[in-house]
């Protein structure tokens, strides 16, 4: 079994940022996850990454399913609301939420078993909507809370804690996404925060439904020899297909990447995403390529990562459902009210 | 037969998907503008096009609006139904039908009186293309009809050009067809019928409109601005109303872009997660569905109910259990949502019983939902839901405002007001609540699993309690709340009236046993009754049935769903209450009613002449009452 330390964040817990909060700021109650969990390290990532972005935590609204995962959104931003509701149906909680209050900052905790197998449907349905929103699937393999059943997305032939090897074909959530014209598909590991803090940046900033997939090792039931989801097994057979990083719109333009071949992504709300290529022939903003460039990584025995595609102009679900500029919890009652008259002259039509 | 002027029942038999629906929602509509008092009920099947079906039009210029009893009048328009439909009119009673075919024998009775017209083959021979002969056929009996029960024709013509106004070519075979059915009638028949029409002035501050139409514009006017549904029927025309009138009123004069979000779900449980998110983030979200729906919502109602967010929810019922009779009512959801959701949960229930109080009950509540912060029913049914009713003018109050409940704003969090979102601080059972994003005191975590009064995660059994105690404490407090039961009681009588009965019903069953509890007076039963309109039941109820020694509980489902929540809820002895019970699927008649109550009273049956005396007897899976006084638990 292999051990791997809680990932340290090097910066100084002081620093502010432009709202003059430091990272404490946007922590929340200390964790009661497994010594090691993964998940803990995506928690650590989503805090940088709010706090980097200078985002007010309460006008975040963060919401969760059932399981290990659905706990975790109460380790972070203490002052946002937060709702744990019931198991895979985190996704029509977000839409009507988000449907009723587009002016917040969305983001979606869910896990493998509450996304890919009692949530799937909703899942599916949340990408063809485009809701506005960051959905981060904590990717493990099992069921942790009860105790180590395979998910959905187990790989065949990975084996539980027990010895028992799966055989069936797993649910691949980039795959699901991409073929269902999901806008923003990432998939990233929780050991690898280098890569995984400007995915989430880019995917808050992305006007739309933005899908991270996070391998995140189950130290408890699935990090052992046989697991393809364990922390060893992800570090020797994650590959970075892509490098990203996300440039705010009042950020300063990094030359960072001035080497290499970079591509840039504006987004919707002006900020960029700066691709670096690391593969040839990988596109990110091309669908069809990235499918199949994937699939040819899959056959390789590689997990590819990165932010894996992006399309950032299509309209998200407000757009499509054609609703007014404003929140739609901040319309004056009088603008929604047709008043007595209105409903005398209607009633002469029911005569 | 009385005086048949302005009394009387017909029945159109026709075959789904030929138009004839429209055709016959003109007479109606032409009756009700000749200010008689009518109803009627659309007796479909779960089918687009071929099967047969029924709509039934009731005239009463007492204002009668329950079920007709047996038809005086049957049009027969559907070879396939043809012996059951001549079966059911009375005794002396007519049978106009389409002579183009000959009657099956089996149909022939001779204690009717058969009118016979070639409809088919008059609009073959006058018009062309086989769709619009069988459209204009529809037309062509609304015009014997007209001659027949003396219809106003310049109504049914003003009507027709308010429809097919704005196509010419439409029009002109339209009100050829209508003439085609008149003239026909008048030449081959004594036209008009003693059952006839006479102008009357009954419905000057009326409306004609159905039950989910009203409900939606209840939403509209409630200020609602999410809407999540799935599809399904009789739910399904209330979420495309609310859709007409947001196109109507909810859009920005400036932009056309809309002032409400409709989200058409994947499925219930999505629709119902939607409506609460929504809720939770402040918004006035309701769904509207069907009993399998709210099988499916139940999870989501359970935490909507411990979570305490506000969400309104319409139950249409239709046909149970299962898939049951989608196309047929019922009121078999009772139980299901008064308590919906695994573990300890009771809900707030309205019962509107005609579109009119679809209408006020729908506003009533969001406001009911926001005050107590809790899911609340509205609990419809299918003939109330999609039958046109005639009911009062539906008018607003410009004064109205939404009562929000105890929202904590921007101003009071940063005064520093007191805050932890499951604390009874005002000693009512209901906490103050904030909305995510107005400060950063006001946040929280919402969740489903247990929780203590600072929303906290808790398996502490005494944070535990605290919580729920108090949320029963609330939903109690909502009995004083919800609408009054209405009594109907025989005022002339004064407070000495020699009440021989109580009765009980709620909902859709009102007309029928109101006009039963009239009829009982031939017989010198004198019946009180009260009818349900909110649950957690008001105290009155309970005074209500202590009141009698004998008390009958009316109602359209089998295990007597509404007598066991009196019993559970007033804790009234329940051989107290005798259970009458329809269950079949039709709109409820008031023959039955009577029936059922004098047999329980042991005294003879009232009706036995009046029944059809012609072939075997209709098979009417409406009529069927299940008596039974419970001895003991039932």
């Amino acid at each position: 079994m292999s051990f791997i330390r809680k990932p340290r964040i090097p910066l100084p817990k002081s620093q502010k940022n432009v709202l003059g909060l430091t990272r404490q700021d946007y922590e929340g109650a200390m964790s009661t996850l497994c010594a090691g969990c993964g998940h803990d390290s995506i928690t650590a990532a989503i805090v940088e990454a709010f706090w980097q972005l200078d985002v007010e935590p309460h006008r975040v609204a963060k919401l969760s399913g059932i399981g290990c995962s659905g706990k975790t959104p109460a380790y972070f931003l203490g002052q946002a609301h937060g709702f744990n509701g019931v198991h895979g149906r985190m996704p029509a909680v977000a839409t009507g939420a988000q449907a009723a209050n587009p002016a917040l900052t969305y983001i979606g905790i869910s896990g493998d078993g509450d996304s890919l197998s009692i949530g799937l449907g909703q899942l599916c349905h949340a990408i063809r909507r485009n809701v506005d929103m960051l959905y981060v699937l904590e990717n493990n393999g099992v069921y942790g809370l009860t105790k180590g059943q395979f998910s959905a997305s187990a790989d065949v032939g990975s084996a539980s804690k027990k010895g028992e090897a799966n055989r069936q074909p797993p649910i691949d959530p980039v795959f699901l996404a991409l073929s269902l014209g999901a806008t923003f598909v990432a998939r990233s590991f929780s050991g690898d925060k280098a890569q995984l803090i400007p995915i989430l940046k880019a995917g808050i900033a992305h006007k739309g439904f933005a899908l991270v997939d996070v391998i995140s090792p189950c130290v408890t039931f699935n990090d052992h020899e046989a697991s393809t989801k364990s922390y060893r097994y992800t570090r020797d057979h994650h590959t970075a297909v892509v490098e990203a990083d996300f440039v705010p719109l009042r950020g300063p333009i990094s030359a960072e990447y001035g080497s290499g071949d970079v591509r840039e992504v504006a987004m919707h709300d002006g900020s960029t995403v700066r691709f670096r290529k690391v593969a040839e022939d990988f596109d990110p903003t091309r669908r069809d390529r990235v499918y199949r460039y994937l699939r040819e990584r899959q056959d390789a025995g590689e997990v590819a990562t990165g932010l894996l595609f992006m399309e950032p102009d299509a309209p998200d679900m407000h757009e499509v459902l054609g609703t007014v500029e404003s929140p739609l919890v901040d319309l004056p009652y009088e603008t929604l009210c047709p008043g007595a008259e209105a409903l005398d002259s209607l009633m002469e039509k029911f005569r | 037969m009385s005086d048949p002027v302005n009394d009387f029942a017909l029945k159109i038999a026709t075959v789904n998907g030929t138009g004839s629906a429209s055709a016959n929602g003109l007479l109606m509509q032409s009756i009700f503008r000749m200010g008689v008092p009518v109803s009627g009920k659309n007796l479909f099947p779960s089918n687009i096009q071929g099967l047969p079906t029924w709509y039934e039009i009731r005239v009463s210029g007492a204002g009668h609006t329950s079920r007709a009893e047996a038809p005086d009048l049957m049009v027969v328009l559907n070879p396939a139904t043809q012996t059951r439909d001549v079966a059911e009119v009375r005794a002396g009673g007519w049978v106009l039908h389409d002579s183009s075919w000959q009657l099956r024998r089996d149909a022939q009775r001779d204690d009717v009186t058969y009118l016979g017209i070639p409809f088919a083959e008059l609009c073959t021979e006058r018009f062309e293309g086989s769709r619009a002969r069988v459209l204009l056929r529809n037309i062509a009996y609304l015009g014997a009809l007209a001659a027949l029960l003396d219809v106003e024709v310049p109504v049914l013509e003003e009507l027709i050009t308010q429809t097919y106004g704005r196509k010419k070519k439409l029009l002109d075979s339209n009100f050829e067809a209508l003439r085609l059915g008149y003239d026909r009638a008048r030449d081959a028949f004594h036209c008009p019928l003693p059952i006839r029409l006479r102008r009357m002035s009954a419905n000057d501050d009326a409306v004609l409109i159905d039950g989910n139409t009203a409900a939606a514009l209840g939403c509209v006017y409630a200020g609602a601005t999410v809407a999540a549904w799935y599809p399904i029927t009789p739910s399904t025309s209330l979420v495309d109303a609310f859709s007409a009138f947001a196109g109507q009123f909810r859009k920005d004069p400036d932009t056309g872009r809309l002032r409400v979000a409709i989200l058409q779900a994947e499925d219930e449980l999505a629709a119902a997660g939607m409506v609460i998110g929504a809720g939770w983030n402040g918004a006035r979200s309701f769904t509207a569905t069907s009993g399998p729906g709210i099988s499916l919502m139940g999870e989501f109602i359970g935490l909507a109910y411990y979570a305490e967010i506000p969400s309104v929810f319409f139950d249409i019922q239709r046909t149970g259990p299962s898939t049951g009779m989608p196309t047929r009512t019922q009121q078999g959801d009772l139980l299901a949502v008064a308590y919906a959701s695994h573990g300890d949960t009771r809900h707030i229930a309205l019962f509107p019983a005609d579109p009119h109080e679809c209408f006020h009950f729908a506003v009533a509540a969001f406001d009911l939902a926001e005050r107590y912060q809790t899911p609340v029913f509205v609990v419809s049914d299918l003939d109330i839901g999609m039958n046109d009713w005639v009911v009062p003018r539906l008018r607003w109050d410009d004064a109205y405002r939404p009562d929000r409940g105890k929202v904590l704003s921007a101003a009071e969090l940063e005064a520093g007001a007191r805050f932890a979102r499951y604390l009874d601080i005002d000693g009512d059972g209901i906490p103050h609540r904030t909305l995510p994003g107005v400060h950063p005191r006001g946040g929280y975590f919402t969740r489903g699993s247990g929780h203590d009064s600072h929303a906290r995660y808790t398996e502490d059994s005494v944070a535990y309690r605290e919580v729920v105690d108090r949320i029963a404490r609330k939903i109690d407090g909502a009995a004083t709340a919800v609408p009054e039961p209405e009594l109907v009681v025989d005022d002339a009588l004064g407070a000495e009236r020699p009440a021989t009965v109580g009765v009980v019903t709620i909902g859709g069953c009102r007309g029928a046993v109101v006009e039963a509890r009239e009829r009982l007076r031939d017989h010198g039963v004198v019946a009180d009754v009260l009818r349900i309109r909110g649950f957690p039941f008001h105290p009155s109820v309970r005074s209500f049935l202590d009141r009698y020694e004998r008390v009958f509980v009316v109602e359209q489902n089998r295990d007597a769903q509404l007598r066991t929540l009196l019993v559970v809820e007033c804790g009234v002895d329940p051989a107290r209450l005798e259970p009458l019970l329809f269950y079949g699927g039709m709109p409820l008649s008031w023959g039955p009613v009577v029936k059922g109550i004098l047999a329980a009273l042991g005294m003879a049956d009232p009706d036995a002449a009046s029944q059809p005396t012609g072939a075997a007897p209709a098979p009417s899976p409406g009529s069927t009452p299940r008596l039974e006084i419970a001895r003991g638990g039932a």
